[in-house]
């Protein structure tokens, strides 16, 4: 039996919106899950169930061998961070991070010890007796974790904890969750709409769409192996090319190229994905590209063109490449990496 | 120069203004401290006199009414109880009442706080026969419960307690039911102190207005030892300059409590943090 195990839970809301549809996964003891998806997939929705904070229309919950459908949110055992963090504006740091155990009724010397070592192991230990108000960004982010941290949960969730910060400061505080998740120990769900956030941080991941879990897996597995066109398009940025093309025979005709020997039985009409950075320059390639846009990372560049009908096809080559607007690029495909999709329903078929 | 003359010309309105409202007051003030002959035979008094101690000590130790029941201090004492009743009775209720209405999944909660805000439009005067009639079948004419429950509901005070607890987010409340927060505990451990401005600002405002209360405590109160400072100013016998010290006097306590209080009122009413 897994630590935390969802059985067909579904979410209606009162006006009839469905919110999840009969989702099931088990998460593992130790594990950081990471469910991804579009803004409105029921993500949050779903983290909110297993917090406590949405009833659960239909399935049930089961958390460390207990079924928690009914369970008051209190009495779950569960912490969460939320996206604005939800700091005490009239409680100082240390009562912040207090409050939660006063309530459960501990002595205070093991409160003064416990607040302690979670405000040192989150350096926030100079800001105790400040009020959040006074702190910064970042500084929030680490007393709400510490928040989570100095209860000791069951399981840690994060509603999209990062989406307030600077970039460069999410980029540091993404390292820092996962770091601190692999110290602690302890289960994790992340919810996120950002899937370099989701690939970075995950053991495993969920990509959820329309209150549907689309592909469940390692980062790796989904990027190298998406089930379907959403996943395909929703994991991997730039996001992969999609051409129209039609399959017959496993010979696949697009954009005036033809590609032979797919694996596939799959007849009529398809939608072919490659990824940007699955292509290289060669003198008699495959695709004809004429370069209307070159962005310039530094270690890379995204080149982005014409070819035939499709505008915006986008090209990923190393940044000491120099590539000008308005050349005509020839591109073939590395290793067969591309990916075969029934255009009716978006399922892969390669 | 423009920000100069235009900060300088809304200051020179400002005095005018205090000077208005200040100018009967301290004319009051000053004829107080004179001898009713002085003010009976020249008319009010711009400058002080010297029977400043000999007029206030005369007015505190009177003993007024009909049965000489009732002196000055009673009667500051009566309005004193009977102003922090209300204020506490009023704020401690409107508070409970706005966190039912906005945390509570009350049926018609929006509905039913229109219809406490009506009441708004029913001030007391207008309600005074069945408000008495329901006092006196409690018992409870003639006595310092009579005189502060039927003005302790506000609505006034529900609503603004209502709409800053509609701005408090949502989170903080999930985040609180997770630290093991019961209904209770969010109320005493979060929406009291979040709301501590404004507690104090609606606490002043229903002093002031407790205090000031006339026509009400006249019909609940027959014995004289429920005078009250206002009702004193108008039953109070006595030479003209006793009646002025009077009306001096009856001035400090709201003022006073509006001194000690102001930081509080004015971030209670503008919440600005």
């Amino acid at each position: 039996m897994s630590f935390l195990e969802l059985n067909k839970v579904t979410k209606i809301y009162p006006n009839g919106t469905k919110a999840v549809h009969e989702t099931s996964m088990n998460v593992e003891n130790g594990e950081f899950m990471v469910f991804v998806g579009p803004s409105g997939c029921g993500k949050s929705t779903l983290l909110r169930m297993i917090a406590g904070l949405e009833d659960i229309t239909e399935g049930y919950i089961n958390l460390d061998g207990i079924l928690i459908n009914k369970v008051d949110p209190s009495e779950r055992d569960v912490a969460m961070v939320f996206q604005n963090y939800a700091l005490y504006p009239h409680m100082n740091v240390y009562n912040n991070l207090a409050y939660g155990l006063k309530n459960r009724g501990i002595s205070k010397e093991d409160i003064e010890k416990k607040v302690n070592e979670a405000a040192k192991l989150l350096q926030i230990s100079e800001y105790l007796q400040r009020k959040p108000s006074m702190l910064s960004g970042g500084q929030r982010q680490r007393v709400a974790m510490g928040r989570a941290i100095v209860r000791n949960p069951k399981i840690f969730l994060f509603d999209e904890p990062l989406s307030n910060l600077d970039a460069k400061l999410r980029i540091q505080m993404r390292l820092e969750i996962k770091k601190l998740q692999q110290k602690v120990g302890v289960t994790s769900i992340f919810v996120t709409h950002d899937q370099v956030e989701a690939m970075t941080l995950a053991d495993r991941l969920a990509v959820i769409n329309n209150g549907l879990i689309e592909q469940l897996g390692t980062p790796i597995e989904i990027y190298n192996n998406p089930k379907s066109m959403f996943v395909a398009g929703f994991i991997g940025s730039p996001q992969m090319n999609f051409l129209e093309g039609e399959l017959k025979n496993k010979t696949l005709t697009s954009e005036g190229f033809e590609i032979n020997n797919v694996t596939s039985d799959f007849n009529g009409p398809v939608i072919l994905g490659i990824r940007p950075e699955h292509m290289s320059q060669t003198d008699k390639g495959l695709i004809n590209l004429s370069v209307d846009l070159v962005e310039q990372l530094g270690s890379d560049n995204l080149i982005y063109g014409e070819i035939k009908n499709k505008k915006d096809f986008c090209f990923r080559c190393p940044g000491s490449q120099i590539i000008k607007k308005g050349s005509k690029l020839s591109l073939n495909i590395n290793d067969n990496n591309y990916y075969v999709f029934d255009k009716s329903n978006g399922n892969r078929v390669n | 120069m423009i920000r100069y003359f235009s900060s300088n010309f809304s200051h020179l309105i400002l005095l005018i203004g205090i000077f208005i409202m200040i100018i009967p007051v301290w004319l009051i003030f000053a004829s107080s401290t004179h001898t009713a002959s002085i003010i009976n035979t020249q008319g009010l008094q711009f400058f002080l006199g010297d029977k400043f101690l000999e007029n206030y000590t005369k007015v505190l130790l009177y003993e007024g009414g009909f049965f000489k029941e009732i002196t000055a201090l009673k009667m500051f004492l009566n309005s004193f109880l009977m102003a922090t009743g209300v204020a506490f009775l009023s704020v401690i209720s409107s508070l409970m009442t706005a966190y039912v209405l906005v945390y509570f999944r009350v049926k018609y909660a929006t509905l039913l706080f229109w219809i406490i805000f009506i009441t708004i439009l029913v001030p007391l005067e207008l309600r005074i026969f069945p408000t008495y009639s329901v006092m006196s079948t409690l018992n409870l004419v003639n006595s310092y419960w009579g005189l502060i429950i039927p003005i302790s509901a506000s609505a006034i005070a529900t609503l603004f307690f209502r709409q800053f607890y509609k701005t408090i987010p949502d989170e903080l409340l999930e985040s609180a039911k997770l630290d093991g927060a019961n209904t209770w505990r969010f109320f005493i451990d979060f929406l009291v102190p979040l709301s501590k401005t404004m507690i104090v600002a609606m606490f002043i405002f229903m002093f002031v207005f407790g205090y000031n209360q006339y026509l009400w405590p006249i019909l609940v109160t027959s014995s004289e030892q429920y005078w009250t400072v206002v009702m004193g100013l108008k039953m109070m016998s006595g030479s003209i300059v006793n009646k002025f010290a009077f009306v001096i006097m009856s001035m400090i306590p709201p003022v006073l409590i509006i001194i000690v209080l102001q930081k509080y009122f004015i971030k209670g009413i503008f919440q600005d943090k």
